[in-house]
């Protein structure tokens, strides 16, 4: 166990000593490379271990709140992700940040990253889940505004940090009424609980679970960007792309599915199909694959084409938690981590040798430039449309399997995003790595060094792979036949989606220089943004706005804090008059007081 | 025979008298005066208390004492008000009271 | 005292009392206020106090009232000056003086009325032998020779308590006078600017 929180400290350890003591030094970088190696090498020896540390934090009656590490397979495996792509993240940022003069702060968030996620990862409860929730916003505010000079990557911090804050709320709320139920937050104590409040409740529980449910869905749905509260992934984009590698990649919105699992996992499945908010998590998960998956299709930046093929992948696990199939969204979200931080990458070397440009309408031709970079992205692309015998096929097999038993249409739904995702992918890699050259920044662009190619190589073999049994056993969770292939419908199905998509793909892409299609509709994201900024943010916001002006300004300024002063005031005033400097005034007064006096003794 | 309550109807009447001039008047010399007279009627209010509760058949000197007492104070109290009022003049050239408002907070 | 007198010096006594405050000129005020001292002087002899009447003319009347009036002539004060005097506070100090007034009534009405007890030569031989049984006079000291030839020695025993009972008294009223000799000498001083 004192491994588990030598793993949870280090990191903050590391991020504490670059903000405090190395900030100028430029030691920075290598005290948070050095501590990512380290956790790694932690997480793998904890690999397969059990057992679970607490210690008392506070007590509030009966209300008890520990600070504790939990170990099983879960997090160990999860613990093995978060790791296994912090490193490489981490040794790639030294070449991607290597010009930046906030390099140290860089870092410094990096680690403090990694700290908040393996305290999500290892917590054993949910409030210090809650706490290491709010600090994974907090970083990946710090991160995505790194450049916060740009207001663009302001904004985007900003907006990425109040989105999760709507979903964090719901979690919270969704935390106590678990309290409430079971009376416990650890989770290996909570099913006791649980099963009392069934026995006592036969016929509300369903209601009031699914209630809970819910509520904690919402900090899911904020942390991993589930429809409606999506918008902020895609502008995180605005970070620097190893951060979007690291955090909206592969880590930190995968939480928000890890959470849901962990609380499946700790419910229990059973519980859980019976409740309707399953159908609810199912769906949201699908209609985001879907609105993901269409929007990715019309995305002109290499960025945030990946940042909507994340949202789609996060969908997917969702749906697969919805159809408390959870194992598959977990073995899904083991595999995602390892492609999709190879795509973000590889988009990030080919960002950094084009010259910070991301318009794959101004690359081209990379592929001769760029030899290898193009290849491991190409294996992270044919693991992410899932061409048989790469890991993502695997995983992706199995939700769409678990969609298929349930008979939910949900399973159509699927096979149209797996259609959608080789074509914009496709896409993407046509038009950004294949053909002439568009630009002179493409021309010139040149091979990126080891430090990057080292990482990439490493993810690139682990995209492939880590669907086989050899490596999927350290997977966080893992559905019974994982990694083994059956051909039934729906495989078949996939597979022709598949086939469908790429062939659409490269006969509407090959060679063209332009986007032969435009659907405003989809370039504008279904309007979301829009509609966030115009009616929620112009109407409800400003209405709000004005209902809390109006409580500030005449009942807390005016009522409140101006009232005392005023009464105050008034009294004063009042007395003043009395002080009238008047010698009779105060005769009379003094003479007024005499006659009371005789009055009280004589007369009462 | 004048019993004790005509006395003390009659001190009494001079006290309010002296009051009426003290909350009316508006010349500080004047109400000034005012107070003489209402210290002068508790004078015969002690007067006619000593005469009328005698002591060993005579009259309670105990009494008359602090009248004495009250006259000496009153002489003295009159002497330094007076001087007050004369520096006052000087500096604001009106013993009006409704003209001395400094105090008006 | 015959009650006719009483009544007459009472109503000289209030009579200057009302023209003090009913006055408009200041010496007119302060000639008022001798009236009105001399009728209460009236009064003290009518009690039996003669010394407190003596000095009620001589310090009151003759001191204090002529201080006032030789102000009134420094200050060569005019007649006050007519103004336009807001009523409330008129009818606000009249009410206090009615409610002081009605209060005074009440108070006479229900509190008991006595008659002065006599001072005849019986009485007052009578409280010489007590006196001198108490040891507090000699049996052929001018008080009791006074009082057993049947006259009151006011003087005589103001002064004796003056000089036994509150003697300390007297000495701090003493004080007392020469703190405010010194305070008027200090307040009357012409300010110099340079000091």
């Amino acid at each position: 166990m004192n491994l588990a929180w030598l793993l949870l400290f280090l990191p903050f350890a590391a991020s504490l000593a670059n903000q405090l003591v190395l900030k100028k030094t430029g030691l920075a970088p290598l005290v948070s490379v050095a501590s990512a190696l380290a956790t790694f090498i932690l997480a793998v020896m904890l690999l397969g271990t059990q057992g679970s540390a607490a210690f008392h934090w506070a007590s509030i009656g009966d209300f008890h709140l520990d600070i504790g590490l939990q170990l099983d397979t879960l997090s160990t495996g999860m613990m093995l992700v978060v790791t296994g792509i912090g490193l490489p993240v981490h040794v790639f940022s030294l070449a991607y940040m290597k010009d930046d003069d906030g390099k140290a702060r860089y870092f410094t968030g990096l680690s403090l990253f990694m700290f908040s996620m393996t305290g999500i990862v290892l917590a054993d409860n949910f409030i210090m889940t809650f706490i290491f929730w709010e600090l994974v916003g907090f970083s990946s505010y710090l991160l995505i505004g790194h450049w916060y000079r740009k207001p663009s990557a302001a904004d985007a911090a900003k907006k990425a940090f109040i989105t999760n804050r709507i979903g964090d709320f719901g979690f919270m709320i969704g935390i106590l009424m678990l309290w409430g139920i079971t009376g416990q937050l650890s989770f290996d104590k909570m099913k006791p609980g649980l099963e009392a409040f069934q026995c006592a409740n036969p016929t509300i529980w369903v209601g009031v679970l699914s209630a809970t449910v819910l509520c904690i869905f919402c900090g899911a749905v904020g942390k991993s960007a589930q429809v409606p509260l999506h918008v902020w992934l895609p502008d995180a984009m605005e970070g620097p792309t190893p951060v979007s590698a690291l955090i909206h990649a592969a880590t930190m919105v995968a939480a928000g599915v890890y959470m849901l699992f962990r609380v499946q996992f700790t419910l229990g499945c059973e519980v859980f199909q019976q409740l309707p908010a399953s159908d609810v998590i199912a769906w949201t998960g699908g209609i985001t694959a879907l609105l993901a998956a269409l929007m990715a299709t019309q995305q002109d930046d290499i960025k945030r084409v990946l940042a909507y093929s994340t949202l789609s992948q996060l969908g997917y696990m969702v749906m697969a938690v919805g159809f408390v199939a959870g194992d598959a969204g977990m073995f899904h979200l083991f595999t995602h981590a390892w492609f999709k931080a190879l795509l973000f990458l590889g988009s990030g070397a080919v960002i950094f040798a084009c010259h910070h440009q991301q318009n794959i309408w101004q690359m081209g031709g990379l592929m001769k430039t760029m030899p290898l970079t193009t290849l491991t992205f190409a294996a992270g692309c044919a693991a992410l449309i899932a061409v048989p015998g790469t890991s993502g096929f695997f995983s992706k097999e199995l939700i769409l399997d678990a969609a298929y038993q349930a008979g939910s249409p949900l399973f159509w739904v699927g096979a149209f995003v797996a259609v959608l995702t080789p074509f914009y992918m496709t896409r993407l890699f046509v038009v950004a790595f294949l053909g002439k050259p568009r630009s002179d920044h493409a021309a010139h662009a040149r091979e990126v060094g080891p430090l990057m190619l080292v990482p990439l190589a490493v993810l690139a073999l682990l995209a492939i792979s880590s669907g086989y049994s050899f490596l999927n056993r350290f997977a966080p969770a893992l559905p019974h036949h994982a990694g083994e292939f059956h051909f039934n419908l729906v495989a078949g199905v996939s597979m022709a989606a598949l086939v469908i998509g790429v062939v659409a793909g490269w006969r509407l892409y090959a060679g063209k220089d332009h986007d032969p299609i435009c659907i405003p509709l989809l370039r504008e994201r279904f309007k979301f943004d829009w509609f966030y900024d115009t009616i929620l943010i112009r109407y409800f916001q400003d209405l709000l706005a004005s209902i809390i002006h109006f409580f500030d300004e005449f009942l807390i300024n005016g009522l409140l804090v101006g009232g005392l002063s005023r009464s105050a005031e008034g009294f004063g005033n009042l007395f003043r008059r009395v002080q009238s400097g008047s010698l009779q005034g105060y005769a009379f007064v003094f003479g007024l007081g005499v006659i009371l006096v005789i009055y009280f003794t004589v007369f009462i | 025979m004048a019993t004790l309550n005509d006395y003390l109807l009659v001190s009494g009447l001079l006290f309010a008298i002296g009051l009426a001039g003290v909350v009316l008047r508006r010349n500080i010399i004047v109400v000034f005066m005012c107070l003489e007279l209402m210290l002068s009627a508790a004078n015969l209010t002690l007067v006619a208390f000593s005469r009328f509760h005698p002591s060993h058949g005579l009259p309670d000197y105990n009494g008359q004492m602090l009248v004495f007492f009250v006259i000496t104070v009153a002489a003295a109290e009159v002497a330094v008000g007076l001087a007050i009022i004369v520096a006052l003049f000087r500096a604001r050239q009106t013993i009006h009271t409704d003209d001395l408002t400094s105090m008006r907070g | 005292m015959p009650s006719y007198l009483f009544w007459l010096f009472s109503a000289v006594m209030l009579i200057g009392g009302g023209a003090v405050i009913a006055l408009r000129n200041p010496v007119a005020s302060a000639l008022a206020v001798v009236t009105c001292f001399v009728g209460l002087a009236g009064l003290f002899v009518g009690l039996s106090a003669f010394f407190v009447g003596v000095i009620q003319i001589l310090v009151y009347t003759g001191a204090v009232m002529v201080l006032f009036i030789f102000i009134i002539m420094l200050l060569n004060l005019q007649d006050e000056a007519k103004r336009a005097k807001p009523m409330t506070p008129i009818l606000a100090g009249l009410g206090l003086v009615v409610a002081f007034v009605i209060q005074l009534l009440g108070v006479l009405a229900r509190s008991p009325d006595t008659v002065a007890p006599a001072l005849d030569q019986a009485t007052l031989a009578e409280s010489a032998s007590a006196l001198v049984n108490s040891g507090s006079i000699a049996a052929s000291g001018k008080i009791a020779t006074a009082l057993n030839a049947g006259r009151l020695p006011d003087v005589h025993l103001i002064g004796r308590a003056l000089f036994t009972d509150y003697n300390l008294p007297l000495q701090i009223l003493g004080v007392i006078l020469l703190v405010a000799t010194v305070g008027c000498v200090a307040l009357s001083k012409k300010t110099n600017p340079s000091d």
